[in-house]
């Protein structure tokens, strides 16, 4: 048992220092992380690494530079390719060399590379003396003012700075936002917005845009789900395994969420959404509680005779408690109600029966499971202060070695 | 999407009423040049560039309508940012003779933000993708809005969608979504889901 709860207690070891150093065409500015050491775990046989910001903007460098040795394209057209593919590499080359490659570049909305320049084929509206029309902004501009990209689209360099910072910072866009012309659906590049963009802080966003996305659809990286953490971890292979981030908080990789062994992850998630949604309030409801058949309000019936009054002073209706029907029929049979619809009070019966064993089955499990919480609450409450004692225990010169049998013994009761 | 128009709409009417007064005094061509003071969002640099642009539209709305198409000039120089503008059903169609009335309103964004269009007045036109509240199912409206689209593509894409119309009724779920909508159509969740009419 000891071993495979290491990794949730000895997150000292395994810093190791990746070094590879490759040129970043994506500069990183304003990054508070200093550690750019990639951080190595494992977990019986689960390798993982622990990225930082920086090292999830070098990977993904790396992953492009990987792709772009094979099929030697542009950097631009690979970094889209790759995020059409979901940062899939095997898929795109598979594509790539298999495949319709005009219809992969449509598909991915670039332009082919492999087509001779066209930027001729679009004349644009041409004034005297090499001046053009900007389409946003209708003035006049020198074509030297004039910039776009492979599609042809040409505007003036301040309306595509506005265009961009608007997409980037109101609509949170960032891989995917294409040409500013209508219904062209091009994509503009990561090159090209960095060259247009001014703003350091519009920059930062769209960096921080471009690596949320790639985290987020590529399978083998998942963003650590602690709040304010800005760490990702990177697996070999996607799998039901736990993994630690460099905060210290274990999570489910596939899922996200705490580590939940045994249960499966679409169990956990059932449990959480009903945890979360008020289920078992209405199940509470339907089986303790009936409607007035005239106003609809919920009545819990606590004592006294089946002849009921409504209380809600509007409606004040007079009903069978049994029955539900009009107490009128009912006459001075106050306790026993008469009228019987076999089929209808069994039916009603079943109802209730069944949301009342609903209910008794769900408290039953959530006591469990708070318990369980509560256990391992305290559980890390004795391992911090077990801690201490062992530091403690060192600076009165006893070794590291003799100061184990703490721990083990701490865990032994949990 | 729906969460920023509020703001900047909001702006944009602190922008027309100080505008309005500077756009009376000096001469309608040059009015532009006026300096409007501005609360305009800090990345909106130069807030006249975007008043020349309106200005060239209305312009070429004036010079070269599309056909059944006129601006209220009046009421656009009043209020730069907020136009009518007229709209006649074209011969050969089943709004043939009808008379519409488009109000387009812009934002301080624009035209990076597109503009808010509604059918007002009298007579909305009964067709599948108008509500009857003037509210319009137009993609280029909201996510397929590019800022090289203008007043003009606009009327001219609501045209051709009056025209090609081949019966005259309203959206299957006008009376809910009558009920329950925001004034402001750009914070719809709009579904397009039909590129026929």
């Amino acid at each position: 048992m000891d071993s495979d709860e290491e990794y949730l207690y000895d997150c000292d070891s395994g810093n190791e220092s990746s070094g590879d150093d490759v040129g970043l065409e994506f500069e990183i500015e304003g990054e508070g992380e200093s550690g750019s050491s990639r951080y190595r775990e494992t977990t019986e046989n689960y390798p993982y690494e622990v990225l930082s910001t920086e090292d999830i903007t070098r990977h993904m460098i790396d992953c492009i530079k990987e792709v772009n040795s094979v099929v030697n394209i542009p950097v631009t057209t690979t970094r889209i390719l790759l995020n059409h593919f979901k940062w899939d590499k095997e898929k795109l080359m598979e594509r790539f060399y298999d495949g319709d490659q005009e219809k992969l570049f449509s598909e991915a909305h670039v332009v082919s590379p492999f087509k001779t320049p066209s930027k001729s084929q679009r004349v644009p509206v041409k004034t005297s003396n090499g001046m053009e029309e900007c389409e946003i902004c209708f003035l006049n501009m020198p074509s030297a003012m004039m910039t776009g990209i492979e599609c042809g689209h040409r505007f003036c360099t301040n309306c595509w700075t506005e265009y961009l910072t608007t997409k980037i910072i109101d609509e949170g866009m960032g891989q995917t936002i294409s040409c500013a012309a209508h219904s062209c659906s091009i994509l503009v590049d990561d090159h090209t917005v960095m060259r247009l963009i001014v703003d350091p802080k519009v920059k930062l966003k769209y960096q921080h845009l471009i690596t949320k996305s790639f985290v987020e659809c590529n399978r083998l990286l998942r963003w650590c789900p602690y709040p304010d953490c800005n760490y990702a971890i990177k697996v070999q292979y996607p799998d039901v395994q736990p993994v630690m981030c460099k905060c210290r908080n274990v999570f489910c990789f596939n899922c996200g969420e705490n580590w939940h062994d045994p249960v499966k992850c679409h169990l956990l998630r059932h449990w959480i959404k009903k945890c979360d949604d008020d289920s078992e309030t209405s199940n509470w409801i339907a089986a303790n509680t009936k409607e007035c058949p005239k106003c609809k309000v919920t009545i819990e019936k606590d004592g006294g005779c089946n002849h009921m009054v409504c209380k809600n002073q509007s409606c004040k209706a007079d009903f069978c408690w049994v029955c539900l029907g009009p107490w009128e029929p009912h006459g001075s049979s106050w306790y026993s109600c008469n009228r019987y619809d076999e089929d209808e009070a069994k039916q009603a019966r079943d109802a209730q029966e069944k949301s009342r064993a609903a209910l008794q089955r769900y408290l039953f499990y959530c006591n469990r499971y708070m318990n369980h919480m509560q256990s391992l609450k305290f559980e890390h409450k004795l391992y911090a202060s077990v801690k201490e004692k062992m530091e403690e225990m060192q600076q009165h010169n006893m070794s590291w070695i003799e100061v184990q049998f703490l721990k083990k013994g701490c865990r032994h009761p949990v | 999407m729906p969460m920023f128009t509020k703001l900047a709409h909001k702006t944009s009417t602190a922008a027309k009423s100080s505008g309005q007064t500077a756009a009376k005094t000096a001469a309608a061509a040059a009015a532009a040049k006026g300096n409007v003071t501005s609360p305009a969002g800090k990345h909106f640099l130069d807030n006249t560039r975007w008043q020349k642009r309106l200005q060239k539209e209305l312009m070429s709305l004036l010079k070269e309508p599309p056909p059944g198409v006129t601006v209220d000039v009046d009421q656009a120089h009043t209020k730069l940012t907020e136009w009518v503008v007229h709209m006649e059903g074209a011969a050969g169609t089943l709004y043939e003779g009808e008379k519409f009335q488009l109000q387009f309103k812009f934002s301080p964004k624009y035209p990076f933000d597109s503009p808010e269009v509604i059918f007002v007045g009298e007579n909305i036109p009964i067709h599948p993708h108008i509500y009857s509240n003037g509210h319009i199912c137009l993609s280029i409206l909201t996510e397929d809005w590019s800022p090289a689209l203008s007043v003009q593509a606009i009327c001219l894409s609501i045209i051709s969608m009056l025209s090609s119309c081949k019966e005259k009724k309203r959206p299957p779920d006008n009376s809910y979504y009558v009920k329950t909508c925001s004034a402001n159509p750009k914070k719809t969740k709009w579904w397009y889901h039909d590129d026929t009419v």
